[in-house]
């Protein structure tokens, strides 16, 4: 077998590979757009090309659902919690990148420990503590939960970042007079933006997908987000509306992926960084 | 008497010890914060803290759980007012000490000073940590009192009083036979389901990565976006989406894949053992783009000389794989494949999302493919088996903080070696 052969039937293997992975990928895909156009209502009738395209479905979710308002509530949660994240987080790490203080050290390896316990282990006192100072069926709730979960993960990539940051700055800008904050904002501030970005879509990106926190602190319907509503509209009728779910679906996968597809290398720089530096 | 031992014992009652070393304001700002400290909490403390030794004693006036969600709140105002309280002695005892020594002490502008320059870093973590110990300290801690309690469906607020059962919930675990045999069961799969799912959505993300970047390939920019929508998608649609595709009866996997080929439809939902393979796959659909999009970037951080060299010296496409490729990848992407193992541990939503922990089995109460985690869920939400439920909380918190501080020590010495 000559050398040529050999490379010919490598590359022939390894286009097959990687076609059989994309049909794989994408069939799920292309099947849910498929079902979303699909004119009966049911699971058996969902296929991957729609014999009679219909629009009808969209129209259902739009009229006689909260969709939009399912929509409207989780870009609403995330956007505030990506703010109020970025807020908490950077002034946290800040203290723990440049300050010595008591409890620094025992309040870094408490974050270690925090960000390996999943919040939802204590579902039922975070329900009873929201219950008790009447939060319950409020997004302030939610909000604050998804906050407080995501501060001890991210603080570690913001503060190995800071890290990277050069001392010296800070102490040239002291010498010339200036305080505590005028460093962390018009020096520090600006150069982790990088790692601001990537913390920002963390903290959009996690609440969006979150379904436990939201399924048991919201109850009501028009309260509801995306994930909670979908998974209810596929389970609670036996997938009696399984097309209308899908079209459900096919307009949150759309932006978000494209959204994700664009940013993903901030994605991945992000994980990354948490993790060899960690 | 020293001045310093006579401060510290004035200091007793906050304020006095600043007084007798004439920081009036300082002083004065201790006591106040006392007085404050008493007249806002005195009563909600009492109570509080009857309250977590009691549980209640008298029904329906009492409710056991609310007074226990009190009491933990009154344990940590009690832990921050002891802070206080030390920091009030402490700091009488140091400025006696400048006196003793004859020492100036600072003046009130530069006590202000002092206390900016070093309280800014708690201005700094504050607010955060604040939030921090009410939505997931706080929650932590009350679930383990839990775990010691007799909180269950049949014993619950507000129509029973709750009481303290020490370790009893623990022994029930392992004693009685239906819990053990379950907790055994589940934990066992909790322990496959993520060396299985995580090595084989690792080991896919890897393979691919490296076949897609061979030099010869074409369309490389479309065929990676391509691989990367799983990642791109939200997960919890595309698990939804997967639990239409397994159904049963009318789902596509049955219907229009396996029914062409002869096969005959697999019971995907309602055997265990087949749901275990479908959660196994749909986990490295999901999980394997993040491994490789990753993978991708250290293989083209991988100096082409290297592969010049091993060619010359006759090493063949699968050396070069096993000697140069496979080392540097896993050697730089360890921590995070650590981290990989770490998620699906507690891969709640898959294992919800897709078949609610099922299909149910005999003789336990977890489902066929419940993990700790969704059992946990299970039991609090469905069977209310609260305290037994914080007891497997706490048990599954344990094993996680330890392998948490085993991590630690691991990537300690990962950047002692200067490789990364």
């Amino acid at each position: 077998m000559s050398i040529k052969t050999a490379r010919r039937i490598r590359l022939t293997l390894s286009y097959l590979v990687l076609l059989s992975a994309i049909a794989i990928v994408v069939y799920p895909i292309l099947w849910v757009i498929g079902s979303s156009f699909n004119p009966g209502n049911t699971l058996s009738s969902s296929t991957i090309i729609p014999k009679n395209a219909t629009l009808a479905h969209y129209k259902e979710l739009f009229a006689e659902t909260d969709y939009l308002i399912w929509y409207w509530n989780t870009l609403k949660i995330c956007f505030i919690t990506m703010v109020l994240s970025v807020i908490f987080i950077g002034l946290t790490a800040y203290a723990f990148s440049r300050y010595k203080f008591i409890g620094r050290k025992n309040g870094l390896l408490l974050f270690l420990i925090l960000q390996m316990i999943p919040q939802f282990v204590a579902i039922l006192a975070i329900y009873i503590l929201a219950y008790q100072v009447g939060l319950l069926d409020t997004h302030f709730a939610l909000i604050l939960v998804y906050v407080g979960g995501l501060i001890p993960m991210n603080t570690y990539l913001a503060k190995n970042y800071y890290d990277t940051i050069p001392k010296e700055l800070d102490e040239s800008a002291r010498i010339d007079g200036a305080g505590h904050f005028r460093i962390f904002w018009q020096i520090i501030l600006p150069l982790s933006k990088p790692i601001l970005a990537v913390i920002a879509l963390f903290s959009f990106i996690s609440p969006f997908a979150d379904f436990i926190l939201a399924s048991i602190l919201i109850s009501s319907d028009e309260k509801m987000t995306l994930a909670v509503g979908l998974f209810n509209m596929i389970k609670n009728e036996f997938g009696n509306s399984f097309t209308l779910f899908a079209a459900g679906s096919v307009l949150v996968a759309i932006p978000i992926g494209l959204l994700f597809l664009s940013l993903q290398r901030y994605f991945i720089s992000g994980l990354t960084a948490g993790g060899t530096k960690g | 008497m020293t001045h310093r031992k006579t401060a510290a014992l004035l200091s007793i009652i906050p304020g006095m010890g600043q007084f007798y070393n004439k920081q009036f304001v300082k002083g004065f700002a201790f006591l106040f914060l006392a007085i404050c400290y008493f007249i806002a909490f005195l009563d909600f403390l009492n109570i509080g803290l009857w309250g977590i030794v009691t549980l209640g004693t008298e029904v329906p006036r009492d409710h056991s759980i609310f007074l226990l969600v009190n009491g933990v709140i009154s344990i940590l105002v009690v832990g921050i007012g002891l802070g206080f309280y030390y920091f009030n002695i402490y700091d009488a005892f140091q400025n006696g000490k400048k006196r003793d020594n004859g020492v100036k002490l600072n003046t009130l502008k530069e006590q202000y000073h002092n206390v900016v320059d070093k309280g800014f870093p708690y201005l700094m973590v504050g607010p955060g940590f604040l939030l921090l110990i009410f939505v997931v300290i706080f929650p932590i801690i009350f679930m383990l009192l839990l775990a010691f309690t007799n909180y269950n469906l049949y014993n619950s607020p507000p129509a029973k009083l709750v009481d303290w059962v020490g370790f009893k919930n623990f022994i029930e675990i392992f004693s009685l036979d239906i819990w053990r045999e379950t907790f055994i069961s589940v934990f066992a799969w909790t322990i496959i389901w993520t060396f299985t799912a995580t090595t084989l959505q690792v080991s896919v993300g890897i393979f691919l990565a490296v076949v897609l970047n061979q030099k010869e390939i074409k369309f490389k920019g479309i065929i990676r976006t391509l691989l990367i929508l799983p990642w791109a998608v939200p997960a919890f649609v595309s698990i939804l989406i997967f639990s239409g595709l397994f159904n049963d009866t009318f789902g596509a996997i049955n219907q229009s894949i396996l029914a062409p080929l002869g096969i005959d439809s697999i019971p995907w939902m309602t055997d265990p053992f087949y749901t275990k393979v479908a959660l196994i796959f749909i986990q490295s659909w999901l999980g394997f783009p993040f491994i490789m999009a990753m993978t991708t970037g250290v293989l083209q951080s991988i100096p082409g000389e290297l592969y010049e060299a091993a060619t010359v010296d006759g090493a063949s496409n699968w050396d070069k794989f096993r000697k140069i490729t496979l080392p540097m990848v896993l050697f730089t992407t360890a921590p995070i494949l650590i981290t990989q193992y770490t998620f699906n541990f507690n891969n709640f939503n898959v294992i919800y999302l897709f078949n609610n922990g099922g299909p149910a089995v005999a003789d336990q109460n977890a489902g066929g493919t419940d993990i700790l985690i969704s059992w946990i869920y299970n039991l609090t939400m469905t069977s209310a088996q609260y305290s037994k439920a914080a007891a497997v909380t706490v048990l599954l918190s344990l094993i996680i903080v330890s392998l948490a501080l085993w991590q630690f020590r691991k990537t300690k010495s990962f950047k002692d070696e200067g490789m990364i």
